[in-house]
């Protein structure tokens, strides 16, 4: 049983790898910048010791549930890299650095050092390749979450007919945003002499108090203009939130979609709209 | 299984990046989506209070079981001047500021349970809980 022997010779001498392993990281030239001594010596302590039991209970198999914990040391370790900003080389070099010292304590026993090597080689490239992977997926994350700031950054007031504007709101709405927004509509309503604003919240995730007082605030400088306001958009979990919230909305007109606010807008502005019947 | 995270609650983008990760762990937790909106609401509203009246502090989120069921618990704390009145700044309408005065008093309508613990001088903790 070649996986016993592994298992046997890592937990007799797990306090002599322990120090191989560091000694070796830190040749490898990890940027003290980015990763002190202490969290390496952590590190490494933290992950041999769950190594040695899930090898023990677990065999080689990593799917098997004693591997968890390691598992999870090494997601957390990726995530914390890959939200610093490590290269994934030096996250993967954590794990597969393990091997040398590894090695040369399998060259020093007496068992079936081949059959010992393999098992380890196979082993490590598993969780090397499995460290890799914990660690693209929280890049992507961090990916995910820039690019819906991104939406943050410009919102385009649009004239859809002569007096009707519209603004689709997309992404979280924070104070200086929000007011950014607000005053360009403000803005425009007076540039094109606009009856009517649309404000399209169907992009928007959370509708807060803070949200919400921006948009009443807007409306009611609308309404000195002469201007009018329709939401459109408003969800029906966004809706029963802010009935929750204890938000009143008085009077102002709710449309469930920017198609339909922009009806009722032509509407209002007795515009009809006639279809070109063909052939008749 | 129980998943912990802390988050720094300093600046303003601080709160958009606590709404995403309450918004993943109540999808995680398999909320349902009004659920999961109110659970997100409700982190925005105190996470800003702690931000603008206590000076900033920390999220703690986690998503975990009550009673058998999933659920996702909040606990965001500051450290600023605290609520001498908790019973007036929970009413609806009231605010020292300039805002709706609903936040409190909405985040709590929004949530399973709700749990609020202030010292004047020493800070204030919300602790907010929504299950499935
Ligand atoms: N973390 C906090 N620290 C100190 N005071 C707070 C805190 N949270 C809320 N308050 C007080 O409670 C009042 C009501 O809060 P809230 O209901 O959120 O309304 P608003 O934020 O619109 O003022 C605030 O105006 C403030 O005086
Ligand atoms: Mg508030």
């Amino acid at each position: 049983m070649t996986v016993t022997v592994l298992a046997e010779l890592l937990q007799q001498n797990e306090t002599a790898l322990l120090d191989r392993w560091i000694a070796v990281q830190r040749a490898a030239g990890i940027d003290p910048n980015r990763l002190d001594d202490r969290s390496i010596t952590d590190n490494a302590r933290d992950l041999l010791h769950a190594l040695v039991r899930a090898i023990s209970e677990g065999g080689d198999d990593i799917e098997h549930p004693q591997w968890r914990p390691v598992k999870q040391l090494l997601e957390r370790l990726s995530h914390v890299h890959s939200q610093q900003g490590f290269p994934p080389t030096e996250t993967a070099t954590f794990v597969l650095s393990l091997k040398e010292p590894l090695f040369r304590l399998i060259q020093k026993s007496d068992g079936n050092t081949i059959e010992l090597l393999w098992a380890c080689t196979r082993l490590f490239d598993q969780l090397g390749l499995f460290t890799m992977q914990a660690y693209m997926a929280s890049r992507e994350q961090v990916i995910r979450e820039q690019q819906e700031s991104m939406l943050e950054l410009s919102t385009p007031v649009v004239q859809l007919w002569k007096g009707v504007l519209a603004v689709p709101l997309i992404g979280s709405l924070d104070s200086n945003r929000t007011q950014v927004v607000m005053e360009a509509l403000l803005q425009k309503i007076v540039d094109t002499e606009s009856d009517i604003a649309i404000i399209d919240i169907t992009g928007v995730p959370t509708v807060d108090t803070m949200v919400a007082q921006h948009l009443l605030k807007t409306i009611t400088a609308a309404k000195l203009m002469g201007a009018k306001c329709i939401i459109s958009g408003i969800r029906p979990q966004i809706a029963a939130t802010i009935v929750h919230l204890g938000v009143e909305l008085g009077d102002v007109v709710t449309k469930a979609s920017l198609a339909d606010a922009f009806q009722l807008a032509l509407r209002e502005l007795n515009v009809r709209l006639v279809a070109n019947r063909l052939g008749a | 299984m129980t998943t912990t995270e802390t988050l720094p609650l300093k600046q303003e983008t601080d709160i958009v990046t606590i709404r995403q990760r309450v918004r993943k762990a109540a999808e995680d937790a398999r909320l349902g989506l009004v659920s999961q909106t109110k659970i997100v609401t409700a982190a925005s509203e105190i996470a800003r209070n702690g931000l603008i009246y206590g000076g900033g502090g920390q999220c703690l989120i986690e998503r975990t079981q009550r009673e058998g069921r999933a659920a996702v618990r909040l606990v965001i704390i500051d450290h600023g001047p605290g609520i001498a009145n908790l019973e007036q700044a929970m009413t609806d309408g009231y605010t020292s500021g300039n805002g709706l005065g609903l936040g409190l008093s909405g985040a709590r309508r929004l949530v399973d349970a709700f749990e609020i613990a202030s010292q004047p001088g020493q800070g204030t903790s919300v602790e907010m809980w929504k299950w499935k």
